[in-house]
């Protein structure tokens, strides 16, 4: 068995790199905690503006929050945002996908006409209109709920696509003509067979959720109480930080939203690899 | 083409221009906020300072959205003077208008997102396919880690990144802003040159970012096309590599990636309007960062109105030029 895994994590890097990642991210705000006074996230808690030393590895800024204690607060506040807009998406997409695709005719037209215009909207302008009206003391399960807005146009598209592929295959077939309801072919016999899709789409849907939250966070139409990635770019913004050389206060964001980004992409072509063997002879 | 696809995909354009009008109406009346008034509080809470015209403004407004009036026909004046790009007057900068607002500071974001989307498509499909080809040369895998890292972070971080390393640490460029505060923009060589060096760094940041994006989509593609018939068949003739490069390869490959570019166009966007509020580049991105910041709303729906409708015209262009370079889609009815 384990050695099975080893042979397939060989095979498939990108989702041991997207998993490691992300495990390293998890971590770091699960454990941090312990080492961190988290407290220190909040203005005014230390002095300001002070660089890395051994009391604040990462410095502080210029309101006075330790920088580490930031981070440690900031990272699963981020990703709370990104999951649970994922996963509203996710649920959105998937019934649509599967009204459409599966039932067909008008339904279908006017779903897919709504999920086409949808995607040319630049959605983060649209969000922005939204938040701009919720702005005072907005709550970080408030911003997921914002980006969830959009959330689903993606998860739609894609997996209308592989329904609609599925939908003709032979066992699909036999199980229409033996009888079973059209749930419980939905529930049955096509969504274990998309598990893989429904986890990629999943994947994708978190990451241009974080995204987005992260875009309207750095315009200032985010939780100002909390010290969320993207809150924290919106100050080193505001207080220019770039050009008063406290490269302490950015890069640590900045590298931490990396991290998350390009963990999260290689996770989700790592899933794209099991859901579709026929890449596997590509790479 | 069929005529009868045009029409749909240019009805699609008004359904979404009536939409986001709408959405703009709607908003506001959901949240039980009055822009003018949020406005006006806030300028009480400063203190003291009343902005000149202030009254005559809020007549303006009263009489321009003719609150008294029934809320229908309150809607039908709104959409109607949206669908002809009438937007009113800003808060912030009255007497100014949006579209005043609007009309300086679009060529400097069309110009800025217009080259630079149309340098990192071409040279990141290039890119992606010379990576997927056979015989070219190995040591250009090494860029696969690096592109694959800058698609995957934002535009506007990638900026902050270059800003602090190209122009306050090396103080090769200029950090802030599309021109040298005093000059006065003109049509002559010195301004074209200054203009040039301040939207160096903003746009080597959006080329950078999605250089990864468009490589990676063109390798797959190129992975894809390789594996197929026409291609072993170009191959067992003996034609040149060259020709099974550019005419047969890419020539197939590229298709998808315009697609692509059809529907990454607004995400684009989004990320250009954040760049240039790190480089406080005088496009829309950063009129309407101040706008958020002053709660000038008026100004903040106009330039959202004008991006999601002219993102969706551009979407429509694209849409209908792809028969031009995939001579198989006639857009009839199979």
């Amino acid at each position: 068995m384990s050695s099975n895994a080893w042979r397939y994590a060989r095979r498939n890097p990108n989702l041991v790199i997207g998993l490691v990642l992300l495990f390293v991210l998890l971590m770091f705000s699960l454990v941090g905690p312990l080492f961190v006074d988290v407290e220190n996230a909040q203005p005014l808690s230390v002095s300001p503006e002070k660089p890395p030393s051994l009391r604040y590895p990462f410095g502080t800024d210029s309101q006075g929050r330790d920088l580490l204690a930031v981070m440690v607060a900031g990272t699963p506040l981020t990703l709370r945002i990104g999951l649970l807009a994922g996963l509203i998406g996710l649920g959105v997409g998937t019934v649509l996908a599967f009204v459409s695709a599966y039932y067909g005719g008008f339904a279908d037209a006017l779903i897919r006409g709504i999920i086409d215009v949808s995607l040319t909207v630049p959605g983060l302008l649209v969000l922005i209109i939204v938040a701009v009206f919720l702005k005072q003391g907005l709550t970080v399960d408030q911003m997921a709920l914002i980006v969830a807005l959009l959330a689903w146009r993606w998860p739609a598209r894609t997996i209308r696509g592989q329904v609609l592929t599925m939908r003709e295959r032979t066992w699909v077939q036999v199980a229409r003509l033996s009888g079973r309801s059209g749930l419980k072919i939905i529930f049955l016999e096509l969504m274990p067979n998309l598990l893989p899709f429904l986890a990629a789409a999943l994947v994708g849907a978190v990451a241009s959720a974080i995204l987005a939250s992260i875009g309207l966070e750095a315009l200032g139409l985010g939780p100002a109480d909390a010290p969320t990635l993207g809150m924290t770019i919106y100050w080193v913004i505001y207080y220019a930080a770039l050009l008063h050389g406290f490269w302490w206060w950015w890069l640590p964001p900045i590298a931490i939203i990396t991290i998350l980004f390009v963990g999260l992409f290689s996770l989700a072509s790592g899933l794209d690899e099991i859901a579709n063997p026929r890449l596997r002879k590509s790479v | 083409m069929r005529i009868d696809y045009v029409l749909k995909r240019v009805a699609m354009v008004f359904v979404l221009i009536w939409v986001a009008a709408t959405i703009n109406f709607v908003g506001p009346r959901l949240t039980g906020k009055d822009p003018v008034k949020t406005r006006l509080l806030k300028q009480a809470v400063v203190g003291g300072y009343v902005q000149q015209g202030m009254d005559e403004m809020a007549k303006e407004y009263e009489r321009k959205f003719g609150l008294d009036k029934p809320i229908l026909e309150q809607y039908f004046t709104y959409v109607g003077d949206m669908s002809r790009f009438n937007f009113g007057p800003s808060i912030t900068n009255y007497p100014r208008t949006v579209n005043e607002i609007l009309a300086d500071a679009l060529p400097w974001t069309i110009i800025l997102l217009g080259t630079t989307t149309a340098i990192a498509f071409l040279l990141g499909s290039f890119l992606g396919a010379i990576l997927a080809w056979p015989s070219s040369p190995r040591a250009l895998q090494y860029l696969l880690p690096p592109l694959l890292t800058l698609s995957a972070v934002p535009y506007y971080l990638l900026g902050l990144v270059l800003l602090y390393v190209l122009a306050f640490r090396l103080p090769l460029f200029p950090s802030f802003g599309g021109y040298t505060p005093g000059t006065l923009p003109a049509m002559n060589f010195g301004f074209y040159a200054d203009a040039l060096s301040h939207a160096a760094l903003p746009a080597l940041s959006i080329i950078l970012a999605a250089l990864g994006f468009w490589a990676l989509g063109m390798r797959a593609m190129m992975v894809t096309v390789q594996g197929e018939d026409s291609m072993i068949f170009a191959e067992a003739k003996g034609l040149k590599d060259r020709t099974l490069f550019l005419r047969y390869a890419v020539r197939n490959a590229v298709l998808p990636q315009a697609t692509a570019l059809a529907l990454a166009l607004g995400e684009i966007l989004s990320g250009a309007v954040l760049v240039e509020v790190v480089f406080g580049y005088p496009g829309i991105g950063s009129v309407l960062y101040n706008a958020i910041k002053d709660f000038d709303y008026y100004l903040i729906q106009g330039i959202v109105f004008t991006i999601v409708v002219s993102i969706g015209v551009a979407t429509l262009l694209v849409d209908l030029a792809y028969p031009l370079i995939d001579p198989r889609i006639r857009y009839g009815k199979s």
